[in-house]
């Protein structure tokens, strides 16, 4: 079944004068239509602009659609009762860090949903327990998230999200503000969840590295649905991408190059293994 | 800079008086706040004294500690005695050049000295042996009544515990912000107070703009998170009185009684016992 559904999905921002008039509309999503598998970890690509933070939050209910329709797991997101099993089965993950964790103890904080939730004490100790061992922060449970790295208050996020018990987690550009380590720490992480857990994964970045791994990814450009398919087919479009201002994989990159010059190459190479193998395979 | 203030930072260790209720503590820092400034007999001092100083010596915090916070209000102590000093009138003691002592001055500003630096310890023992977030809840569950006259207790709540937690980040932030500027050639040293005061707008311009964005983002983290107020909410970590803390209402009990006992007793004693304020 889909965990998320976007039925022709558009959303206008209004701006406003000084004095709050109505000056117009700004169109960040339009006509966005595409759904989301139970299981399936998804990548959302595109530069800056191009409407994948107004899209993610439509699927937490943060947003709600000028026109069209958002479903999460069968639930219209228009539909006010709903709101709360909405936020709860939709998780969300925001870019900096330190503007989304509450608390200031790493178990307090991820405590925050399940007591918004009405969980009983015990359970929440139970979830927040469970939850900070899959992001392999259990340690440090009782640290200030002040004292932590960017990588490891970005886990803390996500541990808070899954002590929700979520169905889907929507991540919207978590490595953004980190350094490269960090990075890796925070897409092994959420790789982990969608591949132990079974959580939905909906990732939003544009950094390329992170979507190799994707079953399936979305480029957005100008709020439109540029392009999707698997990464393989994704990558293998070279000039598309870079048409969109997007780079491609260093290898790949090097991949393309190489065939545009005649070697034999298969298209969409991904990883250096990959690649390693294809030109093994061109000289045996 | 800002963040060598020690004055009431959270003390971390294990004791006693950590392990108490944040309620209890809280009620005992407002009980003993009273004691200082409804006694006027000079002796009830002893008493209070040996309560707080046995507080302290459970506290395990260090007495250093302690004072080294109070150093940063010391100026404002010695003021507060140098003017009742000098500007209380009434019967002289002394007098040279145009300053004249009184007798009543001199015990004004004496009360005042002990009570303002009792009043800092004793509430400054309070912060540093309760975490703020403890101190967060103790305050919600015991403005608790004050819901039914619509008193917005566990908004209040949510408010300082947030204030709390991003005074750090902001002060973090501060400190950049500063740099950056002095970078480029700002001064924040020189120059009269009122060119102080507009070298800090370039300061707090950036700072106010950023704050503003935190704010918006951690709104709308809250709400993805299911908070919606108050209601319905359940506690990880529940305030429940043990053993311990009744023992400490107790104990707080005993000293109010003591409190007022020396000082009536001593009202009515004659000479050296009987010095009082005013
Ligand atoms: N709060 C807002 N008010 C008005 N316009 C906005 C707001 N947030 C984003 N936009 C506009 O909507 C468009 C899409 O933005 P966004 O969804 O943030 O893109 P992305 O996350 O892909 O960078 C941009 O043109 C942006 O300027
Ligand atoms: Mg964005």
């Amino acid at each position: 079944m889909d965990i998320i559904k976007a039925q022709d999905l558009s959303f206008d921002y209004i701006r406003r004068d000084e004095e709050g008039n109505v000056e117009g509309t700004t169109r960040a999503v339009n006509h966005v239509s595409l759904s989301v598998s139970q299981g399936d970890f998804v990548a959302i690509l595109g530069h800056n602009g191009s409407g994948k933070s107004t899209f993610a939050k439509h699927l937490n209910a943060i947003l709600m659609p000028t026109e069209g329709t958002v479903w999460v797991d069968g639930m219209d997101t228009r539909e006010e009762a709903k709101i709360w099993d909405i936020r709860q089965e939709a998780g969300m993950v925001f870019q900096n860090p330190d503007n989304q964790i509450i608390g200031q103890v790493v178990e307090e904080d991820v405590g925050f949903g399940p007591e918004n939730m009405g969980v009983p004490t015990k359970e929440i100790w139970e979830r927040v327990e469970e939850s900070l061992k899959a992001v392999g922060m259990y340690e440090y449970r009782k640290y200030s998230p002040n004292k932590l790295s960017g990588g490891q208050k970005q886990r803390v996020s996500i541990a808070g999200v899954l002590a929700m018990h979520p169905k889907c987690i929507v991540l919207d550009e978590p490595t953004a503000m980190l350094d490269p380590s960090g990075r890796r720490e925070v897409i092994r992480a959420v790789r982990a969840l969608n591949m132990v857990e079974h959580v939905t994964v909906i990732l939003i970045t544009h950094y390329m590295e992170e979507i190799i791994h994707a079953d399936h990814v979305f480029v957005m450009d100008v709020g439109k649905v540029a392009m999707h398919g698997t990464p393989k087919e994704v990558f293998s479009r070279v000039e598309e991408l870079k048409a969109l201002r997007l780079g491609v994989p260093e290898v790949t990159q090097l991949a393309w190059e190489l065939k545009q010059s005649g070697v034999n190459l298969p298209e969409g190479i991904l990883t250096v293994e990959e690649l390693t193998e294809a030109l093994l395979q061109c000289r045996g | 800079m800002l963040r060598d203030i020690t004055l009431g930072q959270y003390y971390q260790t294990d004791s006693v008086i950590h392990r108490l209720d944040p309620r209890v503590k809280l009620v005992g820092t407002l009980l003993f706040i009273i004691s200082l400034f409804v006694v006027n007999q000079f002796p009830v001092y002893l008493v209070v004294l040996v309560f707080l100083g046995s507080v302290i010596a459970l506290s395990h915090v260090p007495l250093g500690f302690m004072l080294r916070g109070m150093k940063a209000i010391a100026f404002l102590l010695i003021l507060a005695f140098v003017c009742n000093l000098f500007l209380t009138p009434g019967d002289i003691l002394v007098s040279f050049w145009k300053l004249r002592i009184t007798k009543q001055g001199l015990s004004t500003a004496v009360f005042m000295a002990i009570r303002l630096s009792l009043l800092i310890v004793g509430s400054s023992l309070m912060t540093l042996t309760t975490t703020p977030n403890h101190l967060t809840d103790g305050l919600e569950k015991l403005l608790n009544p004050l819901k039914k006259i619509r008193v917005p207790v566990h908004e209040i709540s949510m408010m300082m515990s947030i204030a709390l937690r991003f005074i750090p980040i902001l002060l973090e932030e501060t400190d950049k912000i500063m740099k950056a500027q002095m970078a480029r050639g700002a001064d924040f040293d020189t120059g009269n107070l009122i060119q102080k005061a507009k070298a800090l707008i370039p300061l707090l311009v950036p700072l106010f703009i950023s704050a503003f964005r935190r704010a918006n983002d951690l709104a709308m983290a809250m709400e993805a998170r299911c908070y919606r107020g108050g209601d319905g909410r359940t506690k990880m970590k529940p305030l429940k009185y043990e053993k311990r803390d009744f023992a400490a209402y107790g104990l707080l009990l005993f000293y109010m009684a003591a409190c007022a006992g020396v000082n009536i007793l001593s009202a009515h004693l004659p000479g050296i016992l009987s010095w009082h304020l005013g």
